[in-house]
């Protein structure tokens, strides 16, 4: 980690190896769909910002007087679709995972560069129907597509969102395949499983989740269409059908999509943690075994979600308990990372107070899952607030804080400028505190009974939700600012060095921004992760 | 109460104080752990600061026998509060012997109640204190759910079958009711009111207006209407099983298979009656699909479960609260 | 899929071998055929959970299949896996004119059996069998039936859609093939498409018994 910036305005680089927009929309430089994904999401998170924010001020007063009903149902319905399918889950992956996994296993790109590409034009294929959805009037199902109000009362632009839906799944897919076959046959010479840093793990079990899962909720969301389009009847009762399964298909994808979208924070985390305190994980194995195991048991406890759906009760009383098991290795992971502080050298850099944040919500989130996974709980507080303030914790509290930490760490490398240290510091602050104030309160209107999706609600509940939208103000301002100050480096930031926070791993060998092929010499590993006595003992060396 | 600002939803069920007993531990368990995560945390990142540029942690060896102790002990806790919580849930989805059936159909956007003496109500429910009821629910369109914060119940509520939830009420009052499962536009107001009144109270509300027929009276009366008793007689098997108790026993059909007879079955036989052919006789019943509104197949039903086992001709009396006649077990 | 790779068919710039090339190309292969089970794993689980509940129905509705023309497609396929493994192994061998003999078979074979798919479609069409508004049953369990011939034509559709892309694929292949693309060495996308061309086989062998014959032994 030399200081003395090595003249990187005249390196090769990725982002000065060609120029034009051609160089950009067919790049198969897995850096540059990094960026172009980079770019996509924050639109969509942008998009789906404003829907919230339209409805926290709706729910600012009981009456529901600002918006109709209707009009309500369409704005959650595509806050919903558009955070979850094209923000949430392809955020930490596609973005953060797509720079950084070649890097960080000493690769030149990833096994399948053009499929690679081919993922970020279908990603916005899919993102493209459903803006037309949005466009014609929007949907009002939920972004849950619960039949048969999905396939045969709804009157809106079901079908357009489904398919992109549909769609979009197939780019997870893609990125989900890329990464396994990447991760397994394109290590670097002496980069053993153990030696793999806990993000690549992280994103390991991800893309598992991604391959086995995401087929699943396509084929239930195609059926949904061809319902409403062919009038053949798979889920309505009227023929027979059973609109519970679609709820059963539904949440053996939707629930293990939960873990794609909490499972990359956690790697990212897991990296935070080790570069701030400048030492090896606590319990490295454990730690990358649990990403193996959330990702399997995620699989085996989706009817968590059906307990008062008139699932039979042995089938509530086995869910319930897999639920449970899953809360262990979710534990493990954070008295690891807590055990990891123990006796570090700990910095509070930016990306390490978005790291302490995410541990502190992330328990709190996890601890009402846990409750939620109580069956003697869940019948009162499902479909309330509690669930949403629940999932906003994890969602938000956790996938986004990692997402908006891991940014900000790896920001110098991907851009190869730092930000404002100032304003990154408020902006974290604001967010942590925002993020509190919005869905704290949601907790408490849950136990009291304000169930979700309420356009109207009796007036008790006033004071919590306007908190609640108080709250959400202060955390669009902490969104506000790093789209600021981040935007204000790219051109004016200072440069930055290769390994600014002196942090292990191979993606800090390399210079910042790195060369379009990534390293100069293909690098070759001998020491175990996060061993920062040997990187002291080579420096010295 | 409901004018103030409440943190906490009153409790007005006797199930209501199991569940909150249940919340309140966990709630204290997880504020505990909670406290001790971010406790730890903000005490290493505030102790383990760093003191030089050039500094690194102090690595340790892995404890394995720490890392067996956070994975058990949370397990353990987790392992209790996951059999608490199964009991406190299949007590509120078993209803004890003694529960009064009332019927609920639920539509976009209301809910259509009837008691067992035959009051109608739309979007309120009166019920007596101290009587545990239950709910026998099915929706005419999309999926509702029945839920009353303030008796810690939910349930949803399917087009197609039907689900059951009770509770017995334990304060005299009137309390939210909500649709918790999104249906709609108008979702958010597909509510009403729980009114909990005393049982003298109570008969005196059911005596102040005309109850109409019974639901037994009036699934007699459509027994009758629909024809189903020229061939579903009480002393005579040859053209259609006798309907005298069977509700609860087991039904064989043609193929060999069994069910017990319950709500479900009934409605499927009404509504497609060659799905499930009893044995020894042939598919001569024609559907009743579309000719019978979802209310009028839960009278039917109500008749058929209200008919003795020994074929007496007990026919259309009112039955009082908690009448034998209405006993059923959950099959 | 496997073109992602092929950079003028040769090595491409990340991959340090031949080997590692190969490797990748397969894994990614496996893995998108692992997703192409848990897609129709979908409809498997639909078909299982109607025919546990409406049994009866689905064995009516298995009576109005064409039990001779499913075998004989069913011959159809299998053959059609045969030409599929000749053309993979004469892309080992390094025999090019072999390579396009036997894809062209297998592109026939695949033909054939969509023909005859299209034969037994349009009489179901003809007897008022497709579900939708022109859905007609003269018989008890109307709605069960119907929801048999949904399950019916969305699993074989789905698999008919398949066969589709593989004959594109295949025909692909066939030019590139004549071109003269492949070595021995560097045959990745026959292989490729040969493990797809034999997933789609498999899914056949799972309907053909599942549409077709379970429920034939009941009498109605």
């Amino acid at each position: 980690m030399s200081d003395t910036v090595t003249t990187p305005a005249r390196r090769r680089n990725y982002l000065n190896a060609d120029y034009g927009i051609k160089s950009w929309l067919l790049t198969q430089d897995h850096k540059r769909i990094a960026i172009l994904y980079l770019v996509s999401i924050t639109f969509f998170f942008v998009l789906g910002g404003v829907m919230a924010a339209l409805i926290r001020v709706e729910l600012a007063t009981p009456l529901g007087d600002m918006v109709e009903p209707d009009t309500y149902n369409r704005l959650f319905t595509a806050h919903g679709v558009l955070m979850v399918f094209l923000f949430l889950i392809p955020s930490i992956p596609a973005v953060l995972g797509n720079f950084l996994i070649p890097l960080m296993i000493g690769a030149k790109d990833l096994a399948f560069p053009k499929l690679n590409l081919g993922s970020w034009y279908v990603y916005n294929l899919g993102a493209v129907l459903m803006v037309v959805a949005l466009l014609r009037g929007g949907t009002d199902t939920g972004w849950t597509f619960y039949t048969p109000y999905s396939s045969t009362f709804a009157d809106s632009e079901v079908i357009l969102t489904a398919l992109g839906a549909f769609v979009v799944g197939f780019s997870s897919i893609m990125t989900g395949l890329n990464f396994i076959v990447t991760i397994h046959r394109m290590r670097a010479p002496g980069l053993t499983w153990f030696r793999l840093p806990l993000f690549v793990w992280a994103h390991y079990g991800t893309s598992l989740i991604q391959i086995l899962g995401t087929p699943v909720v396509a084929i239930a969301i195609l059926l949904v269409a061809a319902e409403r389009l062919l009038h053949i009847g798979i889920f309505d009762p009227a023929l027979g059908g059973d609109p519970v399964l679609f709820q059963h298909l539904f949440w053996f994808y939707s629930h293990p999509a939960v873990y794609i979208m909490i499972l990359p924070s956690m790697g990212v985390i897991s990296e935070l943690i080790t570069a701030f305190s400048r030492k090896r994980i606590f319990g490295y194995k454990f730690v990358a075994f649990s990403s193996l195991a959330i990702a399997v048991l995620g699989f085996l406890v989706w009817g968590h979600h059906l307990f008062v759906s008139s699932q039979s009760i042995y089938a509530g009383l086995i869910f319930s308990v897999l639920s449970m098991l899953v809360a262990v290795p979710s534990a493990v992971k954070t008295f690891n990372w807590t055990a990891t502080l123990y006796q570090g050298s700990i910095s509070w850099q930016t990306p390490m107070i978005y790291a302490l944040g995410f541990i502190g919500l992330f328990v709190i989130g996890g601890l009402t899952g846990t409750m939620l996974a109580t069956l003697g709980i869940d019948m009162h507080v499902h479909d309330t607030y509690f669930v949403v303030a629940h999932f906003h914790y994890i969602m938000v509290g956790g996938a986004i804080m990692a997402y908006l930490g891991g940014l900000h760490f790896w920001w110098p490398k991907i851009t190869g400028r730092m930000y404002s240290v100032f304003w990154s510091r408020i902006s974290a602050g604001l967010i942590f505190f925002g993020f509190n104030l919005t869905f704290f309160p949601q907790f408490l209107l849950g136990y009291m009974g304000m169930p979700r999706r309420y356009h109207a609600y009796p007036e008790e509940f006033q004071i919590l939700n306007v908190l609640s939208s108080a709250g959400a103000t202060i955390l669009g301002v902490g969104y506000l600012l790093p789209l600021i100050y981040f935007t204000w480096s790219m051109r004016y930031g200072e440069r930055a060095s290769d390994n600014p926070w002196g942090a292990y791993g191979l993606e800090w060998e390399t210079s910042s921004p790195p060369p379009t092929f990534n390293f100069d010499e293909p690098p070759v590993v001998t020491t175990e992760a996060y061993d920062y006595l040997a990187m002291r003992d080579k420096r010295v060396a | 109460m409901r004018k103030n600002v409440p943190l906490f939803p009153e409790q007005a069920s006797t199930l209501a104080g199991e569940v909150d007993a249940l919340y309140l531990t966990f709630l204290g368990i997880s504020v505990f752990f909670g406290l001790l995560v971010a406790g730890l945390v903000i005490f290493f990142a505030i102790r383990f600061r760093r003191r030089s540029p050039d500094e690194i942690g102090r690595p340790e060896k892995a404890g394995i026998l720490l890392e067996i102790i956070w994975s058990v002990i949370p397990l353990a806790i987790l392992l209790i509060m996951f059999a608490w919580g199964a009991k406190v849930y299949v007590e509120a989805f078993r209803p004890p012997g003694n529960a009064v059936e009332y019927f609920v159909t639920a539509k976009q956007w209301m809910w259509k109640f009837q008691h067992p003496q035959g009051n109608r109500e739309i979007n309120v429910l009166h019920v007596p204190l101290g009587q545990p009821i239950r709910l026998t629910m099915t929706s005419e369109d999309v999926i509702h759910s029945f839920f009353v914060p303030a008796f810690r119940v939910k349930a949803d509520v399917l087009p197609g079958r039907y689900t059951t939830v009770w509770f017995e009420a334990s304060k005299v009052g009137t309390f939210h009711l909500f649709c918790a499962e999104y249906c709609g536009a108008e979702h958010s107001v597909m509510g009403g009111d729980i009114v909990v009144m005393n049982p003298a109270d109570y008969e005196l509300w059911l005596a102040g207006r005309d109850s109409g027929p019974s639901v037994v009276a009036s699934g007699e009366e459509l027994f009758r209407v629909k024809a189903c008793n020229t061939c579903h007689r009480p002393d005579s098997a040859t053209l259609a099983p006798i309907l005298h108790g069977i509700f609860g026993e087991e039904a064989e059909f043609q193929d060999g298979s069994t069910q017990i007879v319950d709500e479900n079955y009934i409605r499927e036989s009404i509504l497609n009656p060659t799905a499930k052919l009893v044995k020894g006789y042939k598919p001569l019943m024609p559907t009743y699909k579309g000719q019978l509104t979802e209310e009028e197949v839960l009278q039917l039903i109500g008749y058929i479960k209200s008919l003795a086992s020994d074929a007496t001709e007990s026919q259309g009396t009112v039955p009082a609260s908690g009448s034998p006649a209405l006993d059923s077990d959950e099959g | 899929m496997q073109g992602e790779s092929n950079e003028a068919w040769g090595l491409a710039h990340h991959f340090d071998s031949y080997d590692q090339q190969r490797e990748a190309s397969y894994l990614g292969m496996w893995v998108f055929l692992v997703t192409e089970i848990m897609f129709f794993g979908g409809l498997f689980t639909a078909y299982i959970v109607y025919r546990s509940s409406q049994g009866a129905a689905f064995a009516l509705g298995s009576h109005e299949l064409d039990i001779t023309l499913g075998a004989i497609n069913t011959a159809v396929l299998i053959g059609s896996s045969l030409t599929m493994a000749l053309a993979v192994w004469a892309a080992q061998t390094g025999r090019r004119k072999a390579i396009v003999g036997f894809i062209l078979a297998t592109i026939l074979l695949g033909g054939v059996f969509l023909g005859i798919k299209v034969v037994e479609y349009s009489a179901k069409f003809e007897h008022h069998l497709v579900p939708g508004p022109n859905f007609h049953w003269n018989g008890p369990e109307a709605s069960g039936v119907e929801m048999f011939f949904n399950l019916y034509f969305l699993m074989t559709g789905l698999h008919a859609a398949h066969m589709v892309i593989g004959i594109g694929i295949l025909l692909v292949v066939a030019v590139l093939a004549w071109r003269g693309a492949f070595t021995p060495e560097n045959h990745n996308l026959v292989e490729g498409v040969g493990l797809y061309w034999h997933f789609v086989d498999i899914v056949w062998i799972f309907l053909f018994p599942l549409l077709y014959l379970l429920g034939r032994n009941i009498q109605v």
